[in-house]
């Protein structure tokens, strides 16, 4: 696959954007052979084992280790009392084995360090914690006492506009409805890891100088490197991050976690031999982040003909006593209708639980299942086709600002997914389609998720005689960064792709922005793009070998005075077995306008992806805590369901062709994360259409119909 | 304990002393420095490191390496040459069925067993038996229904998997994939 022009092309032709470019290192992934974090060949590793809590809040009262020093091949115990004091814990996620306090169920409190991975394990199990356990709270409820409104001046936990209340008094339609959806784990399929190598003069924390390798399974390398550095008193430049490819992380892996502090911590112990920590997959439920449950009421007031005049949604959530992570659900209601009179509010409580971070779509995932799930009851208390009801009720401007949308499509989402799904003839009635033994439905909701644009990447180009290499430390989680950054590159340099070599991944190539919020390609493609006509400008377009040009992202690359987001609608066929309850979707399509599509078959991975995701948000994922110890008891992939493939249908996603300047330079919104939003409801609305009945807490499990 | 074993991965024979604890993903891991195959859950329960031992896909980490002395193990990084692609490999870049890349060689070693299982004759689930028999041993067609069921325990968390039958599906039943593995 190549750009349609030569070397000598002008820049800025755009010729190598919107090919569908094979993956680049699809051949290295599909063999194994691409190095995921624990994999990088290191001489004489060793291997990091954890001891974690066993209460869920209390104090270490003695820690036991003289089985575990006197098992042969044990290097290293650590326990709160040994281990180096760190230099900055102000972040609380980050004080690693340094007090008795324990916080949460399956918090770090001693670990190991062993010449193989049997005895680490093995001499992990030997170390005796005993502990004063005190009472502890793990569960949410609406009126738990302990709530409180997050936020500050900047960003307040409440919105309002115009009078809800006196709307929601007299408004012939009222729609009053929580929604509730549970504790979620991201599991990437790579489990978070970190193999931490203290290389200098040593040992012992406090030496002279060192240089600390972490090769790490990361969103962002260069954010990894400020964490640690930070925390354990390091110049940056004295740590390398590397990460060339990391197997999914969907948010858990965005920030560093106390793994990575763990780890650095037992190389400065044990200098000039690696340190191998992989989390195992229970542990990831309790180190790496989670989605917290939510608590959604939802009030929509509306004129009979659907028109909605005020819109009340109140979530409450949890958060850590560790530090405070606030999911948001609410916040996206601000923008989606045309309502005069709204109202959104959040409440945190902060529990005895693991610490809450980003999983995909943070607050839009939960926010809009229960915004759209809310639309569907208002179409059927008005009798109103719901596609029907989300056009009657789009507004022409942000409802927020009153500014201009810089391009919102919601509209022609709807109507070319209704045409391209078959919604036409569809009977509004509930629970009346029978196949064989299935209850047959369809379902629609909308999705939308907010432009981000993360200023602060830099990019360098350097042409050897023959190639051009662009360097930026940018992540590839299995979005395709490398592939789409590398068309941004050949666009920019105006050359066929295959002139052009990316490297990213590591702290040694310039700073980037961790792939979060869907920002990555927009933002490291703004740098690409500002180093590509920087190397254009001082070399033209015949360069000799040698040529280098460097630049960063410009601060303001978004548009002011416009709304800029991106949206879309999912349609979802739904079927329900009449005598057990099972539910199973044959059939999901997804229409979105996400500005300008880089490589169209990744960009399509990454919706699909997210619809899938979706579909799992709807059926199958639940973290269930145990009240009584403050344990995810199913945190294992046996029992915290996510689709296998007999679970996914025919899953399509298709985009609105367009490009949107006001975005940024490249003209383009993310896709990694507007897949998700909305399907839950899409596939909840799909259910109530099958069944009439309207389950109101995800996930939607067959008990729901039986009975 | 420790005990002296061989393996034979891709074609190379190793021998190696392992704890006699170590699973068969450990020992080709961190013994042999064979990362091919991948560990996402460590219990069986994802499919990352699917490999194929005599032909046959197997989940390596729930199997003790002593139990395997001698066995051929197979990896997606030995089923074509180094700088070649096996067709279901191939597929699967054709397909862009994957993402993250990590449940891909499992995914991918799965797939070639599927390959295998269904030019046997072997049915799954789905299989529709009720018809006339078309005698023992003959292949089973591979729809996507039946790639679905046989590919269930290969878990794909970034959600590839209409792709991934889209890639099985293109090699179809000819049993491409068993052969190569054998």
């Amino acid at each position: 696959m190549s750009a349609t022009d030569g070397p000598g092309a002008a820049p800025g032709a755009h010729t190598a954007l919107g090919l569908p470019l094979e993956r680049l290192e699809a051949a290295d992934k599909v063999t194994g052979r691409a190095p995921y974090a624990y994999e990088h060949p290191l001489p004489d590793p060793l291997y990091l084992h954890p001891v974690t809590s066993t209460v869920a809040r209390g104090r270490i009262t003695a820690v036991d280790t003289s089985a575990a020093d006197a098992t042969p091949g044990v290097r290293l115990v650590l326990t709160h009392t040994g281990a180096e004091r760190l230099a900055d814990t102000g972040d609380r996620e980050f004080a690693v084995l340094q007090s008795d306090r324990v916080s949460f169920y399956g918090q770090f409190v001693a670990a190991v360090v062993a010449d193989t991975p049997e005895t680490a394990r093995e001499a992990a199990a030997l170390v005796r914690v005993e502990y004063e356990a005190e009472p502890h709270d793990v569960v949410l409820t609406a009126d738990h006492p302990r709530l409180y409104p997050p936020g500050d001046e900047d960003d307040p936990a409440d919105h309002e506009q115009g009078d809800p209340d006196a709307e929601l008094a007299r408004a012939p339609v009222v729609v009053d409805r929580t929604y509730r959806t549970p504790m979620e784990h991201n599991n990437p399929m790579e489990p978070h890891t970190t193999v931490a190598l203290w290389t200098g003069d040593g040992p012992g924390p406090g030496s002279g100088d060192g240089d600390l390798t972490l090769y790490d399974s990361t969103q962002g390398a260069h954010p990894v490197r400020e964490t640690v550095a930070g925390v354990l008193g390091l110049d940056p430049a004295r740590v390398r991050v590397v990460s060339p490819h990391v197997g999914g992380g969907f948010g858990s892996k965005g920030s560093a976690h106390a793994h990575d502090i763990l780890a650095a911590m037992a190389a400065r112990a044990l200098p000039g031999r690696p340190v191998k920590f992989a989390l195992t997959r229970q542990q990831m439920f309790s180190l790496v982040g989670h989605r917290t449950p939510t608590i959604q009421r939802v009030r929509l007031a509306a004129e009979s003909d659907g028109r909605i005049r005020a819109l009340v949604h109140d979530s409450v959530e949890h958060t850590s006593t560790v530090k405070e992570f606030a999911e948001g659900s609410a916040a996206t209601s601000r923008m989606m209708y045309a309502a005069l009179h709204r109202r959104t509010t959040q409440r945190l409580a902060d529990l005895d639980v693991p610490i809450p971070f980003w999983m995909r779509a943070p607050g839009e995932a939960p926010g809009i299942y229960a915004l759209e799930s809310a639309m569907d009851e208002l179409a059927q208390a008005c009798g109103i086709d719901p596609v029907e009801l989300r056009l009657r009720n789009e507004p022409s401007v942000d409802p927020r600002t009153g500014e201009p949308w810089s391009d919102r499509r919601l509209v022609e989402c709807l109507r070319e997914g209704a045409e391209r799904f078959g919604w036409a003839d569809r009977d509004p009635a509930p629970g009346t389609r029978r196949e064989g033994r299935w209850r047959v439905g369809t379902g629609v909701a909308a999705a939308v998720y907010p432009h981000l644009y993360n200023p602060g990447s830099v990019a360098e180009i350097h042409y050897d005689g023959d190639r051009y290499t662009v360097d930026i430390g940018a992540a590839d989680i299995g979005t395709g960064s490398r592939t789409a950054l590398t068309q941004i590159a050949a666009q920019g340099l105006g050359l066929p792709v295959e002139r052009v070599r990316l490297r990213l991944g590591d702290t040694d190539l310039p700073a980037a922005t961790v792939a979060g919020g869907s920002s990555g390609t927009v933002s490291w493609g703004a740098a690409v793009l500002a180093a590509a006509a920087a190397f254009r400008d001082r070399h033209g377009t015949d360069p000799g070998p040698g040529a280098r040009a460097r630049a960063a992202a410009p601060e303001d690359a978004v548009a002011q005075g416009r709304a800029v987001a991106s949206f879309g609608a999912h349609f979802v066929e739904a079927r329900v077995d009449a005598d057990t309850g099972e539910v199973r979707v044959p059939r999901m399509l997804g229409v979105f306008s996400v500005g300008r599509v880089v490589n169209p078959r990744t960009a399509r991975s990454q919706l699909v992806g997210g619809m899938v995701m979706g579909l799992s948000m709807a059926l199958h994922e639940r973290s269930v805590l145990d009240p009584r110890t403050g344990h995810v008891v199913n945190a294992d992939l046996a029992e915290y369901h996510v689709p296998v493939h007999a679970d996914v249908g025919d899953v399509r996603a298709h985009w609105l062709e367009g490009e949107d300047p006001a975005a940024g330079p490249l003209g383009a919104r993310g896709v990694g994360e507007i897949g998700i939003v909305g399907a839950a409801a899409a596939v909840a609305n799909a259910v109530h259409h099958a069944t009439g009945v309207r389950v109101r807490e995800l996930p939607i499990t067959l008990d729901r119909f039986v009975g | 304990m420790d005990a002296t074993i061989t393996l034979h991965v891709d074609g190379e024979e190793h021998r190696l002393t392992v704890d006699t604890r170590t699973g068969l993903l450990d020992a080709l891991r961190d013994r042999l420095g064979e990362t091919s195959p991948k560990k996402g859950c460590d219990h069986g329960q994802c499919g990352a490191c699917t490999v194929l031992v005599e032909g046959r896909r197997i989940l390596s980490c729930l199997a003790l390496a002593v139990s395997h002395d001698g066995a051929r193990v197979t990896t997606a990084a030995g089923l074509a040459p180094r700088g070649d692609l096996h067709p279901v490999a191939r597929a699967f870049v054709d397909r862009d069925a994957l993402q993250c890349g990590y449940c891909t060689p499992g995914q991918v070693c799965s797939a070639v067993g599927v390959l295998d299982e269904a030019a046997r004759g072997w049915p799954s689930l789905v299989t529709d038996e009720s018809g006339d028999d078309p005698g023992e041993g003959a292949p089973v067609p591979l729809d996507r229904e039946e790639i679905r069921e046989r590919m269930s325990g290969n878990l794909c968390r970034c959600g590839a998997y209409t792709h991934i039958v889209d890639a099985v599906e293109s090699v179809g039943s000819a049993g491409a994939g068993g052969e190569a593995a054998r």
